[in-house]
């Protein structure tokens, strides 16, 4: 694909013991572009996801985040990984700050911004996902929809070049999931390049350039929404999103005809 | 290394003799405290009020001193009151009364979580509460008490060491005795701490055997240092 | 009557030996204790082992014997007074108890903490000092009061270096009036409200910065 690509992912490798969970991935993400990646669980999704902020390291294989190679030797990876936002699916909010101290103590000891810029800054990432009003209210103090949107603060409060959404929806309940999508979808439109992983149907036909579909560790298919959901060219696709949409979206299936 | 033989073929025989000592010691302090707390925590639980509060007081006043100085108090202080003990009867009781502090909030904590339902059930059956306790509660608060009650177990073992200071011959007396006689103290310490190592070593082991022998899932509770 | 005033003021001048060597000895274990900890959990291989082995052998003698070795020890090497050399042998047994209860609590943090912080560009030192650590460290809370409790009554121990403690004095005083149950008595009673006060202080900073999640 084009040589102007923020990420590349060239022949990546990722084995635990024997298990090979990813067995040769290559993708790229152009600027602002939104990728959504689906498949069945276990089929390594995460894993690439881990690999591009190397907290899991590939064994084989290379990644460009812009004109960085991450994956070469001595490369100051605590450096890069300010670029890279990180949403996980469990939240990961640290326990013992506020929302506002969970998204301004990156800024303030990563990128040694003084307290009050940090502050103000801090309180505008809030306002983006929508909760200055929760701004001192401790991680048990806030529902999981909320959680996940401060933790989407606190990635976008270091001014990412792209963000990594790790299933940021699976762990929460149905009528929490919307906001989560709303933050999301908000993010896409201000021209965020974003990476998704998630089982989120309706997002990813509304809102992504292009769909990735992973099985058993390596893409098998990948295009622009419309052509994935109505003419996959692989049995497989056409087999998972069915099944998918069994499962999550039935609704929105219908509302979307 | 020659002179670290003749060293412990000199003193080993008796800093065995203070071992026996250190070991009688941690059996009847565990025997004694036993037999104290275990009815203390239920009096703590079941009692009526001024039992009740009498159990709190023996078990917070224990637990809420330095044993050096319960053990001054039993073996300097209360002959004043007319009650004398020998050394030896000295170290037993108070050791023997500071471990039934702490074993009566272990089987208070285990009497606990064995939960209200259990007696409720028993009592639904027609037992009276002594019955209850008997046949219902205890077995499986001891159960649930195990696991603490053998650190217990084996901390009691360096817990004896201070009745030294009322000169009882235990490993760590005669370790201080033979430092004194030659005037090496340090090298005396390291071989008694060798040896108390290698005892809570073999403790540990055999309690450990003992657990799992014993052992049925569920709640277990952890052992507080004292 | 009169002795009895004399023998309070005269314990009570023992009292700040007491608190300062329990304070001392606990900030000593404290720092030392977290140093340990660290090492066991994120050491390389030898320093994890070196700290285990200290914390398995001193948790395995009589603290009594610790305080006497190691105030040998530290004699040998530098001339300290009793009073600090005292502090600083049951700050060094105390290391070893709190090594583990930071151990326990340090892996009690979910580790999805660390990941997010190196995910945030945290190195691991930062992601340890400003996210594992301050939780660690309230996680440790009630365990840590309870070893609070504990180096306050084994201050009584450095007694057997001429530490001029509490116990100490009581035993001057036990000698002096020939009354030995009051003067052990009352050093008694002053342990027990320090260990009183001290678990309610703690109770209360548990309360205060409890660790919600």
């Amino acid at each position: 694909m084009s040589d102007q690509a923020l990420l590349r992912i060239e022949d990546l490798h990722k084995a635990y013991h024997t298990h090979e969970i990813l067995k040769g991935i290559t993708l790229d993400v152009q600027e602002k572009e939104v990728v959504v990646i689906i498949g069945p669980s276990g089929t390594g999704k995460s894993t690439m996801l881990r690999c591009i902020n190397l907290l899991t390291r590939p064994d084989q294989g290379h990644i460009w985040l812009e004109e960085i190679e991450i994956t070469a030797p001595h490369v100051n990876i605590d450096k890069i990984r300010q670029r890279i936002g990180m949403v996980f699916q469990d939240f990961n909010l640290f326990n013992h700050l506020t929302a506002l101290q969970n998204v301004t103590i990156g800024m303030a000891k990563v990128l040694k911004m003084s307290a009050k810029e940090a502050h103000e800054k801090g309180m505008w990432e809030l306002e983006r996902v929508g909760l200055v009003d929760r701004a001192d209210h401790y991680p048990a103090q806030l529902s999981g929809g909320q959680k996940q949107r401060v933790a989407i603060a606190r990635a976008l409060g270091m001014n990412p070049h792209v963000m990594l959404f790790d299933e940021p929806t699976s762990a929460l309940d149905p009528e929490l999931i919307g906001e989560v999508l709303t933050v999301m979808q908000k993010l896409a439109e201000e021209g965020m390049t974003m990476l998704v992983v998630s089982h989120e149907m309706g997002f990813a036909r509304e809102v992504s350039d292009r769909i990735v579909f992973m099985e058993n560790g390596v893409i098998v298919e990948q295009g622009p929404p419309k052509q994935l959901f109505y003419q996959p060219k692989f049995e497989r696709t056409r087999e998972f999103l069915w099944k998918i949409s069994e499962l999550y979206g039935k609704d929105e299936e219908e509302s979307s005809e | 290394m020659e002179s670290l033989l003749t060293l412990l073929q000199e003193v080993l025989p008796d800093l065995l003799q203070g071992t026996l000592v250190t070991l009688q010691l941690t059996v009847v302090a565990l025997a004694i405290g036993l037999a104290v707390g275990l009815p203390a925590a239920l009096v703590r639980v079941y009692g009526g009020r001024v039992p009740r509060w009498l159990a709190v007081a023996y078990i917070e006043i224990f637990r809420g001193t330095p044993l050096v100085v319960q053990l001054f108090v039993v073996y300097y202080g209360l002959p004043d009151l007319g009650i004398t003990f020998s050394r030896m009867a000295a170290a037993f009781v108070t050791l023997g009364l500071n471990s039934g502090a702490y074993q009566a909030e272990y089987f208070r904590g285990a009497i606990q979580a064995v939960g209200s339902g259990q007696m409720t059930a028993a009592r639904a059956l027609g037992m009276t509460q002594w019955q209850a306790i008997r046949y219902i509660i205890l077995p499986q608060a001891i159960k649930l008490a195990l696991p603490a009650w053998s650190n217990e177990a084996i901390s009691m073992i360096k817990y004896t060491a201070v009745v030294f200071l009322i000169a009882v011959p235990d490993l760590m007396g005669k370790a201080k005795i033979l430092g004194g006689r030659n005037f090496n103290y340090m090298e005396l310490y390291i071989i008694a701490a060798v040896i108390y190592i290698l005892l809570v070593f073999i403790a540990t082991r055999l309690v450990r055997t003992i657990e799992r022998k014993l052992y049925t899932p569920g709640l277990e509770m952890e052992a507080e240092r004292h | 009557m009169q002795d009895l005033a004399f023998l309070f003021s005269y314990l009570l001048q023992g009292l700040g030996v007491t608190i300062g060597v329990t304070i001392i000895a606990l900030s000593f274990g404290f720092v030392l204790g977290i140093g340990m900890a660290l090492l066991r959990v994120y050491g390389n291989k030898l320093a994890s082992t070196l700290a285990a082995i200290y914390s398995t052998v001193i948790r395995a003698l009589p603290v009594v014997l610790v305080i006497f070795i190691l105030y040998f020890g530290i004699s040998r090497i530098v001339d300290l007074s009793p009073f600090l050399s005292g502090a600083f042998a049951l700050g060094f047994a105390s290391t070893a108890y709190q090594s583990e209860i930071f151990r326990g609590a340090i892996l009690s943090v979910p580790q999805g903490q660390m990941i997010a912080a190196r995910a945030l560009g945290m190195s691991r030192w930062k992601s340890i000092r400003y996210i594992i650590l301050p939780q660690a460290i309230r996680i440790a809370i009630p365990a840590w009061s309870n070893e609070a409790a504990i180096v306050l009554k084994d201050s009584s121990l450095v007694y057997v270096i001429g530490v001029p403690e509490m116990l100490r004095r009581a035993e001057y005083v036990s000698a002096r009036t020939l009354e030995p149950f009051i003067a052990f008595g009352v050093a008694a009673l002053i342990y027990f409200i320090l260990t009183f006060t001290t678990n309610r202080g703690l109770d209360y900073l548990e309360r205060r910065y409890k660790l919600q999640m």
